[in-house]
């Protein structure tokens, strides 16, 4: 579905992504793991064009667009890292602006439904100030408004951020059921055990570079995987 | 008070309403700030200017015409700088408006330091508010449309305006090309209102001026600006008593809105019919209520 061929970004003479390949598959969910400054969310952004980049990037066999508005367009949706929600507006409005790009007023409602199911707590908060939510009702609300679009590709970055464990259960378990929904996620996580636990594929980036790859299943289980990410010796 | 006197003080409350209309959209709404507009208006001054005195043009066309080159210098602005974020397109403004300025200084044909004399007195009290009118209008409907919308989200959250679909560049440059069309009809109807203009007039203290009134006004708010702008304008002119400390009596009215009401006297609130009177019929009932109704008609 996303194929990623030789990814570079560089800020200033930084030079962030250095090269890498990715490729996610329909109905999966993919994760890339790594630590702090290791370009997670650069390779993120560069993915929906908010950052330039050199090197190719398909969507459905089709070079995809470098600039954010137009990678909407075509199905892919990032929530940004850190809750990125229109403050002033009630859930309700947040969600609606999600649903920007969109006309079909019945098939809105009708996701309308779909994510008040997958968050309950959305639902009852319908009418509040997004602002005055709590951070991970926020993350939820970023979630939501995300799956407004109705995208087939959803980019995470770093959902977990800031949240306290119980939290982070709950949405780790949303990301599987909105799976079960037929879509394709990359995740973006440094928290490498939970992301690892519900993912197909997953990468491990370090410093720009792709060290490992393969089955999440198996990743868990490698012992040097263990021994940086997971904290087991 | 001499009505010739009172309706010169209009008139430039009618020119720097349409000049702060224009700046309103951009700060207010879409959260860019600039310095650089006094630079625009300096545009829409020398072109019309010239258009009537050097080919005879009328004044209403050669206003419109002072106002489409503000508005075509500032595609070639935005394009250079509108990718900069906050701070950085703040002094790239700066930048620009101190270069038309500086360029005016030294191009001998508009005169140079000496600038622009003789220019037709056109500007009448009608002429002006007859463009003011149809500016509050237009831009009353631009913010309420889905551009306007649009710009308000940006302004709010740029990357999630971003990852919803919005064009932010597209709309961050619809918003600079009509605010400088505003500033250039103001500083076209400003020439003609003096009948001299100079570059000395288009300096950074103008385009300040302009910005203070906008945040006094209340950003987000077209009737704030407006309100804002009558005030700025009105008060130097009722303390002419104090000769220079009049400036001072201005600074201080500043600074004490400032601390008293930050958001400005009318941040985020419009007023209209509609709004007045719920304000009046519910000003009995609690204090929350007071504050939710107002902000009905403006909410963004």
């Amino acid at each position: 579905m996303l194929k990623v061929r030789d990814l570079n970004v560089y800020y200033g003479g930084i030079h962030a992504i250095r090269g890498i390949d990715i490729d996610v598959n329909k109905g999966e969910i993919v994760t890339i793991i790594g630590s702090n400054g290791a370009g997670k969310s650069s390779m993120l952004n560069a993915i929906s064009g908010i950052v330039k980049y050199q090197g190719q990037i398909e969507y459905e066999g089709k070079a995809l667009p470098q600039v954010a508005h137009k990678v909407v367009q075509s199905g892919i949706c990032q929530v940004p890292e850190g809750r990125v929600i229109f403050a002033n507006l009630t859930v309700h409005e947040n969600l609606k602006m999600g649903a920007y790009l969109r006309n079909d007023t019945k098939a809105i409602n009708e996701d309308f439904g779909k994510v008040y199911d997958l968050f309950p707590r959305l639902k009852e908060r319908e009418k509040q100030i997004a602002g005055t939510l709590s951070g991970g009702e926020q993350q939820m609300l970023a979630m939501g408004r995300g799956l407004m679009s109705s995208p087939e590709l959803i980019l995470l970055d770093e959902p977990s951020l800031g949240l306290a464990p119980l939290l982070i259960n709950t949405i780790f378990e949303i990301i599987k059921e909105i799976k079960s929904m037929g879509k394709t996620i990359l995740l973006v996580e440094q928290n490498a055990f939970k992301a690892l636990s519900v993912a197909d594929e997953a990468y491990v980036l370090e410093q720009g570079v792709i060290t490992a790859k393969g089955k999440a299943a198996d990743l868990i289980k490698d012992p040097k995987i263990q021994e940086a990410y997971l904290g087991k010796k | 008070m001499a009505w010739y006197y009172l309706e010169g003080i209009l008139i430039l409350c009618g020119i720097n309403v349409m000049v702060v209309l224009g700046l309103s959209l951009l700060t207010g709404f879409t959260g860019l700030f600039s310095f650089g507009h006094a630079g625009f208006m300096a545009i829409g001054a020398y072109v019309s200017a010239s258009l009537t005195t050097m080919l005879h043009w009328p004044f209403i066309p050669a206003v419109v015409a002072g106002g489409l080159v503000a508005m075509l210098m500032s595609f070639i602005i935005g394009g250079l700088t509108l990718n900069l974020k906050g701070d950085y397109f703040c002094i790239a403004t700066l930048g620009f408006g101190e270069a038309i300025r500086l360029i005016l200084n030294n191009v001998q044909t508009f005169g140079g330091a000496r600038g622009m004399a003789s220019i037709p007195l056109k500007s009448s009290l009608v002429a002006v508010y007859a463009f003011v009118i149809i500016g509050v209008i237009f831009m009353w409907f631009l913010i309420r449309s889905r551009h306007g919308r649009n710009m308000v989200a940006i302004r709010e959250e740029e990357l999630a305006a971003q990852a919803i679909g919005i064009n932010v560049f597209r709309y961050k440059m619809l918003s600079l090309a009509a605010s400088a069309l505003y500033a250039g009809i103001g500083g076209a109807l400003w020439a003609h209102y003096l009948t001299f203009i100079n570059p000395a007039m288009f300096m950074l203290t103008k385009s300040t001026e302009m910005t203070i009134m906008v945040i006094i006004g209340g950003l987000g708010s077209i009737t704030g600006s407006i309100v804002g702008t009558f005030f700025l304008t009105f008060l130097p002119e009722a303390f002419r008593e104090f000769a220079d400390w009049r400036m001072v009596v201005y600074g201080a009215a500043v600074i004490a809105v400032m601390a008293l009401r930050p958001q400005g006297l009318l941040g985020g609130i419009e007023f209209s019919p509609k709004g007045i009177i719920k304000w009046i019929t519910t000003s009995g009932k609690s204090k929350k209520a007071q504050v939710k109704t107002p902000v009905e008609g403006g909410k963004a």
